[in-house]
């Protein structure tokens, strides 16, 4: 049985201006310590679909199984880490950010602030701990939201384009991080993009979408050793079969490179 | 954080800019006293408003106004403020209590809070307990606004992560909804205690209380003591001022403004 099952995953929304399609009959499946992502155009449903599968919206039409169960609301065994750097509460320091999830659960202090400490050295903040957001950077504050995903310690991390709003020097520094944290705690993970070169950098395999109404095109396996070389011969291989299952339609908003994003 | 203005430097630009409206206020009634435009009985110089301020205080008579009326603000202060948040949140988070609430608070808040002065008397009688209910009244109107804006303008992305992170709606509330809408809430605390403030202070005047600086004022025109009156505003606008600069901008200085949710 696989870790997670996406299940002919279907979600209409209904507008003022009419109903419109978000994600249309989704099928894939992710093993678990898997690294899987999610790549197509803009507005084609990738977000749409993961916030499915995060639980913060009930598919019209399919289900998404975790270990055998169905999916019917968020749950700890689920960490999110948003696009937008404002996720972070920016009324508590980085560690009380990362302690937050514990807190919940009602671990007590002291332990919960180990924890932190130690997910935040997993993300080389330890320095920053009693820092607020906004004295820190865009990739610090988006390293600190994984590691307050991280916390509690879910089986399950789903990212939807972590690193998008950042600059091409930070994003490859993240990425590179992130493998490392990836391989350090062998998390199932999510990954949404719509850039065609992080997709072949961090994933065992990448789930293609069509464009707008969405759905699975193709899976297209990674099968590259880790650390990746992204000037190798290969990694530009799989590039370019990305972008050709993407289609010419797409090749406009899908990036190829990291430059112009 | 220390700043970079910290130090006897900035400490004498933090004095000099409490000072300055005392200041030019007092340079202005001292001409217009000395170029003999009103008797001097009505309009005092300087130095005789400063000696009964001193003679008054000196008696504890002028302490005893201040301190019978800040008890009132602070009275009808605290049931504003949670009265005020309570509705405001409630208003925020649930459309029902935004469809109940809303109508009529948008048709009170406009009247100024003098006009229900006589109704409250009525109502509750001369005193103490009128001016305070009448005080809370008024104030709860821009706590309740700010509030409510405070809470729709929580974004949905802390929502979503707490959710995530598994907070039940206590938790939720307590930890996201509170401090995210705290630098809307605190503004409409600020409103509030100067509405209050100054709405007081007249009633006071109207309620026949026996003390309160409202009532000080008020009473002193009979005798046209204006030295008195005039000692009476001044710590009127003392008080006013410390409310403002050092309980409500320090609170805002240690929370969102050391948060970096609001400029300072
Ligand atoms: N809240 C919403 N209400 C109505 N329609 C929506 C809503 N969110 C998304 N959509 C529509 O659903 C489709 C899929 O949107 P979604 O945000 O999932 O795309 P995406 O693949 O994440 O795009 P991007 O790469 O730009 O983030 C889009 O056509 C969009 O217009
Ligand atoms: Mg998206």
């Amino acid at each position: 049985m696989s870790h997670i099952e996406v299940r002919d995953v279907s979600l209409v929304y209904d507008t003022p201006a009419g109903r419109v399609p978000g994600v249309q009959a989704a099928n894939f499946d992710i093993e678990a310590s898997e690294f899987l992502c999610l790549l197509g155009p803009s507005g084609c449903g990738k977000s749409t679909l993961l916030n499915i599968i995060a639980g913060f919206l009930s598919p019209t039409g399919g289900e998404i199984r975790i270990g055998g169960k169905a999916v019917t609301g968020h749950g700890l065994d689920r960490g999110v880490v948003f696009q937008d750097f404002a996720q972070l509460f920016p009324w508590r320091t980085a560690l009380g950010n990362v302690t937050f999830g514990l807190e919940m659960k009602g671990v007590p202090k002291q332990e919960r602030e180990e924890i932190a400490l130690k997910q935040l050295q997993l993300v080389k903040l330890e320095k920053f701990a009693n820092a607020y957001p906004h004295h820190l950077s865009g990739g610090m504050q988006q390293r600190v939201a994984i590691a307050r995903a991280l916390a509690y310690n879910p089986a399950v991390l789903l990212m939807d384009e972590p690193f998008a709003a950042l600059d091409a020097f930070t994003r490859d520094d993240m990425q590179r991080l992130l493998a490392e944290v990836w391989r350090e705690t062998r998390k199932t993970v999510i990954y949404v993009t719509h850039n065609v070169a992080e997709a072949v950098y961090l994933a065992d395999r990448v789930v293609v979408m069509t464009p707008h109404p969405g759905t699975v095109k193709i899976e297209v396996p990674i099968r590259l050793p880790r650390p990746r070389d992204p000037l190798s011969v290969e990694f530009l291989e799989y590039q370019k079969e990305l972008l050709r299952q993407l289609g010419p339609a797409a090749t406009g908003q899908a990036t190829n490179g990291k430059a112009n994003d | 954080m220390a700043s970079a203005t910290a130090g006897a430097g900035g400490r004498l630009r933090a004095f000099a800019l409490n000072a300055y409206p005392f200041v030019v206020v007092g340079a202005l009634w001292e001409m217009v006293a000395r170029l003999g435009i009103f008797p001097p009985r009505l309009f005092p110089p300087l130095e005789e408003v400063a000696a009964a301020l001193v003679r008054l205080t000196v008696a504890g008579i002028l302490p005893h106004h201040a301190y019978e009326t800040l008890l009132r603000l602070f009275a009808g202060f605290a049931i504003a403020a949670v009265a005020g948040v309570a509705v405001g949140i409630a208003m925020g988070r649930s459309r029902r209590a935004e469809d109940i609430f809303l109508p009529l608070v948008s048709i009170g808040a406009p009247i100024p809070g003098v006009a229900y002065a006589p109704l409250f008397m009525l109502w509750f009688g001369l005193g103490s307990f009128s001016t305070i209910l009448l005080v809370g009244f008024v104030s709860a109107f821009p706590i309740i606004f700010n509030t409510w804006t405070g809470v729709k303008a929580v974004k949905e992305i802390w929502v979503r992560s707490a959710q995530a992170m598994g907070a039940d709606n206590r938790q939720l509330f307590r930890q996201v909804i509170l401090p995210g809408a705290l630098p809307y809430i605190l503004t409409g605390l600020r409103l509030g205690v100067a509405q209050a403030w100054r709405i007081l202070v007249v009633v006071e005047m109207l309620a026949a209380v026996p003390w309160g600086l409202g009532w000080l004022i008020f009473g002193a025109r009979e005798f046209l003591n204006t030295d008195v009156m005039l000692a009476g505003i001044f710590v009127i606008g003392l008080i006013g001022l410390t409310l403002e600069k050092h309980v409500f901008a320090r609170l805002e200085r240690y929370t969102v403004v050391r948060w970096g949710m609001m400029a300072s």
